[in-house]
């Protein structure tokens, strides 16, 4: 005799127990609610961008005049690398997907193939990253920081950028880089800039023909460019630092919050695409190695392929707030 | 696992004969999305430069654009048109809902302090 009772008589009643109502397993619904949270994480990153950019809604930086270079071609292409970068991203989300498919199908030298074309795609997309951060802390034209922190860069009478190497001449400097090893060593000082405000000021002297362009964004929704006395006036007057490139206190190409912004958001996305590469990459190799055609599922490259997606989608919103809007 | 697919997207507008194809078709479909938003991106056509609701036309365009391609990642490549209603339901107005309040506090905000600068009470950054 029983002495436990095995059987309810409620089986495949509603609450007889057993029921999937969501008709997905423990992980897949894990990782759905997952990909909500850092959703969340990702939207509150953006909301407060949003918050800062409408903080300063008449003097951000124009994102088609930040973002402007593309590897190995020298000259004014906007868009067009982030365009590649996001083709990349999605591209490999396709590759993804097939994998997926092809799992369904329990074809393992399809979910191999398109799992390395995955993560090759990662690679890439990561790699690009580094290379447009690498651009964006260099900087391109250089600028002169004011007293109350805004930005005065330099254009010609066309309008047209000048960068502080075309007009400025550096002259012999008694100033030193300060080093921890002939000072105090427990004070660190960042490079000194190529040329000091007097030098700058020296440069705009002599040239006629170079004006300064505030960060306002005039009515056309255009920087707008001082005339030649006011420019003269701006620079003597305000001029404190001059700055080439961008990280978390300066940025040559406007507010420094879009500098800190734009490290944090996308080299959060970007960490995101790392982590996502180095689980494809274990997946990859448990896939070579036959775990799930001895498992009979693919369903793990199905939940790695959610995360996968995630940071596919993410990019598309980082890519309209950052480059676009 | 027997794995049904929806196979037609665009509401019926386009159907596909199988799951491979129509990832190809969502895939056309992104590529022509993406294309639209950096072409207008890069010529900012003028008439486009209007305002709307306190935004330019062009930026409400690009969000809407957004919006229909992460649409289409998260019902196509995360499979969400084959889950189940209540699965969908639960993911989708969950984060829609928290985002959109996230995003009404933030921006109210932001402007707020914009118009506390260029009205002049303060004029140092804080």
């Amino acid at each position: 005799m029983d002495t436990t009772v095995v059987n309810t008589g409620t089986e495949g009643k509603t609450w007889g127990g057993g029921n999937e109502p969501l008709k997905a397993s423990y992980g897949k619904m894990m990782m759905w609610f997952f990909i909500v949270s850092d959703a969340l994480t990702f939207s509150g990153f953006l909301a407060a961008y949003g918050f800062s950019r409408f903080k300063f809604i008449g003097s951000w930086p124009i994102a088609d005049e930040v973002f402007t270079h593309v590897p190995f071609f020298h000259g004014n292409y906007p868009m067009i690398y982030v365009a590649f970068m996001t083709f990349v991203l999605i591209m490999s989300s396709v590759t993804m997907v097939l994998a997926v498919d092809a799992g369904h199908h329990m074809n393992k030298a399809k979910v191999t193939f398109y799992m390395f074309l995955t993560i090759i795609g990662g690679l890439i997309f990561v790699g690009s990253q580094a290379w447009e951060w690498s651009t964006f802390i260099k900087g391109d034209y250089g600028a002169v920081q004011t007293k109350g922190g805004n930005i005065l860069q330099f254009v010609d009478t066309d309008g047209k950028r000048v960068a502080l190497r075309d007009f400025v001449v550096a002259e012999e400097k008694d100033r030193t880089a300060h080093e921890s090893k002939n000072g105090l060593w427990f004070v660190s000082e960042g490079t000194l800039p190529t040329y000091t405000v007097d030098e700058v000021v020296a440069g705009l002297v002599a040239n006629e023909n170079i004006l300064v362009r505030t960060q306002e964004i005039n009515e056309h929704g255009e920087k707008t460019v001082l005339d030649r006395g006011a420019s003269l006036q701006q620079l003597k007057v305000n001029g404190k630092v001059v700055v080439e490139g961008a990280n978390l206190h300066v940025n040559e190409y406007g507010s420094p919050l879009f500098a800190d912004f734009f490290f944090f958001i996308t080299g959060f996305h970007g960490f995101h695409v790392f982590s996502g590469v180095v689980i494809n990459i274990i997946i990859f190799f448990n896939v070579i190695l036959g775990t799930y055609e001895r498992r009979k599922s693919y369903e793990m490259v199905e939940k790695v392929g959610l995360y996968w997606h995630f940071v596919d989608l993410v990019w598309v919103f980082v890519f309209t707030f950052f480059y676009l809007v | 696992m027997a794995h049904a697919h929806k196979l037609e997207i665009l509401r019926g507008l386009v159907k596909f004969k199988s799951n491979t194809q129509k990832i190809w078709g969502v895939l056309i479909l992104l590529t022509i999305v993406t294309t639209v938003e950096v072409v207008l991106g890069i010529y900012k056509p003028e008439v486009l430069m209007g305002h709307i609701i306190g935004m330019k036309i062009l930026n409400w365009i690009f969000i809407i654009l957004t919006i229909v391609k992460a649409y289409y990642i998260t019902w196509d490549f995360m499979h969400m048109r084959d889950e189940t209603a209540a699965l969908r339901r639960m993911v989708v107005w969950t984060a829609i809902f928290l985002i959109c309040y996230l995003i009404f506090i933030l921006l109210q905000e932001g402007g707020y302090i914009e118009s506390v600068y260029s009205n002049g009470y303060i004029k140092r950054d804080f």
